[in-house]
């Protein structure tokens, strides 16, 4: 493609230029919520009523709405349930499917064809049709529900024929079975091959599933709304949307809440940025 | 595989076991149970449940707030769908074609997808309801000179702009993989055979783009058609049900207002509608790969 453009006259040079220029206005337009919201978290109400575009601040820039927000939303309580919530959902579901898919590929039976394909169609289920009934089950007759246990079997459950079927995808492609017959040979058994080989030799979906598993469990709203109904249990979402809530009126202290509540994503972001961004790609990809 | 039989059930306990049954009681058995709550008559409360045969499908029928709500999220699906997908190919297009920095755009087009929908939400919000109102008031625009979100008819659009905002920089990703694998010889080949800069769009770019384009469609459509977060927290549905989009109606349907045979049988109605139109599009995209 780059060749193409060199060879092109000064057309195709305008063409290209004005193609840049209208990305990074593009760009500027996506980039603006953040910065308004950002720009008025530190601001009082009535500079932010005023003017929300106004860099200078007539009350002055302060953390007041941080220390807040902080406090009344119970911030480290909210981070601290989404954090649990997150970390054993994913490991759970790591660890099950890819167990699952090992063992189903290696045996590669009618049962194990009749289950990928369950799997397969049940991802095109949307999550409004199960809830109703999932709420029936746990809720009124098993009384499971305000259980953050309960929030992560579910997570886990919903995410299995997904990572499933990437990890089955990666193991038929890219794992030679003459390996585990070596480690058999050597004297380990199934779940020794498993763990001293296989796993080890799949880091790379692992490291994709992780990243996919790990945004979805700590975004997800809806389904910890159904679950978690006390203000204790609260994840980050919840605990946002309640605090949005009361205090609507309060922009300052709203905007802040919200920096709040994107931060850890973010710095996870800024650092993982090539592994996210690949992660997401190969997903999408795969599925 | 064990030796033994007594080791084979062994190592499926161990592996299979764990993973299926979580599945089954999560995913299976819900499913399944949502057949049976259709054909009750049951408020979420109550202990017995009455067997109703299929009056909550007749009433699915005769609920024409239901309808309307998908007639309306349909019109959403369509124009979200259609515009995520020309503003993504456009931007992955020109973002491989060697801007100075293009690493850094397309981290930055991609950000609204980390964050939440419900946070994504209050965000736009406070866009649309504060500061647009104010721009409108300093620069007399008439076009802002009311938030948006409280017309019944800007409200819709407000959430398409949320929308394409959230899913185009996803979308850009794939489409930037496609473009990225894109054979060099055959672009090189149209290009010798002179190929202009359109016609090398149109013959050869498209056609092999198509696996990205299904994929991209496919991510759209069930991302869109079961919109939930952001529209719950940008409108709520709102100004008078102009933007109740068919996850909120049938949520209340079962939640608020307690009826939950009726709700679950319009859940399950989405779903056949979800099925058919992914099961089609995805049958359309494998007819229509051409081979590199």
């Amino acid at each position: 493609m780059e060749q193409g453009s060199k060879v092109g006259g000064t057309k195709a040079k305008m063409l290209k230029s004005s193609s840049f220029i209208a990305t990074i206005i593009m760009f500027l337009l996506y980039m603006v919520p953040f910065v308004l919201v950002l720009l008025n978290s530190f601001k009082q109400k009535r500079d932010i009523i005023t003017n929300p575009f106004s860099v200078i601040a007539e009350k002055g820039y302060s953390l007041s709405n941080y220390i807040k927000a902080f406090e009344k939303m119970e911030f480290l309580k909210a981070f601290g349930n989404s954090l649990f919530v997150t970390g054993l959902s994913t490991l759970l579901v790591i660890a099950l499917s890819a167990m699952v898919a090992y063992y189903l590929t290696r045996a590669n039976n009618t049962f194990s064809k009749v289950l990928f394909a369950v799997m397969a169609a049940s991802m095109l289920i949307p999550f409004q049709a199960i809830m109703i009934p999932l709420v029936s089950i746990y809720g009124a007759k098993f009384h499971l529900l305000n259980h953050r246990l309960t929030l992560v079997f579910m997570h886990t459950g919903f995410a299995m024929s997904m990572s499933a079927f990437i990890y089955q995808g990666f193991i038929k492609s890219s794992i030679p079975i003459s390996l585990e017959e070596a480690a058999y040979l050597d004297g380990c058994n199934k779940l020794q091959t498993f763990f001293k080989v296989v796993f080890p030799l799949m880091k790379p979906t692992t490291a994709t599933l992780v990243i996919l598993n790990v945004l979805a469990f700590w975004n997800d709203y809806l389904l910890p709304s159904l679950v978690l109904g006390k203000k204790e249990l609260y994840t980050l979402p919840l605990s946002t949307y309640a605090f949005y809530g009361t205090y609507s009126a309060d922009y300052g202290v709203i905007m802040a809440a919200l920096v709040l509540t994107v931060i850890p994503i973010l710095v996870l972001y800024l650092f993982l940025q090539k592994q996210i961004i690949n992660g997401v790609v190969a997903g999408a990809v795969k599925s | 595989m064990g030796r033994k039989t007594g080791e084979k059930v062994k190592n499926f306990c161990i592996f299979v076991l764990p993973g299926c049954l979580v599945f089954c009681i999560i995913v299976i058995v819900p499913f399944l149970y949502g057949f049976y709550l259709t054909l009750t008559n049951w408020d979420g409360v109550r202990k017995v449940k009455q067997i109703v045969g299929i009056s909550n499908y007749i009433a699915v029928f005769q609920d024409a707030d239901f309808w309307s709500s998908m007639g309306l999220t349909l019109k959403y699906v369509i124009i979200s769908v259609i515009l995520v997908n020309v503003i993504a190919f456009l931007l992955a297009y020109v973002l491989t074609n060697g801007l100075k920095g293009q690493n850094f755009f397309r981290a930055g087009f991609f950000t609204p997808n980390l964050i939440g929908g419900v946070v994504l939400g209050f965000i736009w919000q406070f866009v649309f309801s504060r500061v647009l109102v104010n721009l409108g008031a300093s620069t007399g625009w008439g076009i802002f000179s009311s938030s948006w979100l409280s017309n019944p008819n800007k409200a819709f659009w407000a959430l398409i702009i949320v929308t394409v905002w959230q899913l185009s920089g996803y979308m850009m990703l794939i489409y930037i993989a496609g473009f990225t694998g894109l054979s060099a010889d055959v672009l090189e080949a149209a290009r010798i055979d002179g190929a202009t800069g359109f016609q090398k769009m149109k013959r050869v770019i498209l056609p092999l783009m198509v696996p990205s384009f299904v994929i991209c469609l496919f991510f759209t459509l069930s991302r869109v058609f079961m919109v939930y977060d952001v529209n719950l927290t940008l409108t709520g549905g709102e100004p008078y049900g102009t933007t109740k989009m068919v996850a909120i109606y049938v949520y209340e349907k079962a939640f608020t207002a307690r009826n939950y045979g009726v709700g679950q049988a319009e859940a399950l109605i989405l779903f056949v509608i979800v099925a058919c139109i992914s099961g089609f599009q995805i049958y359309l995209g494998k007819k229509k790969e051409v081979e590199a």
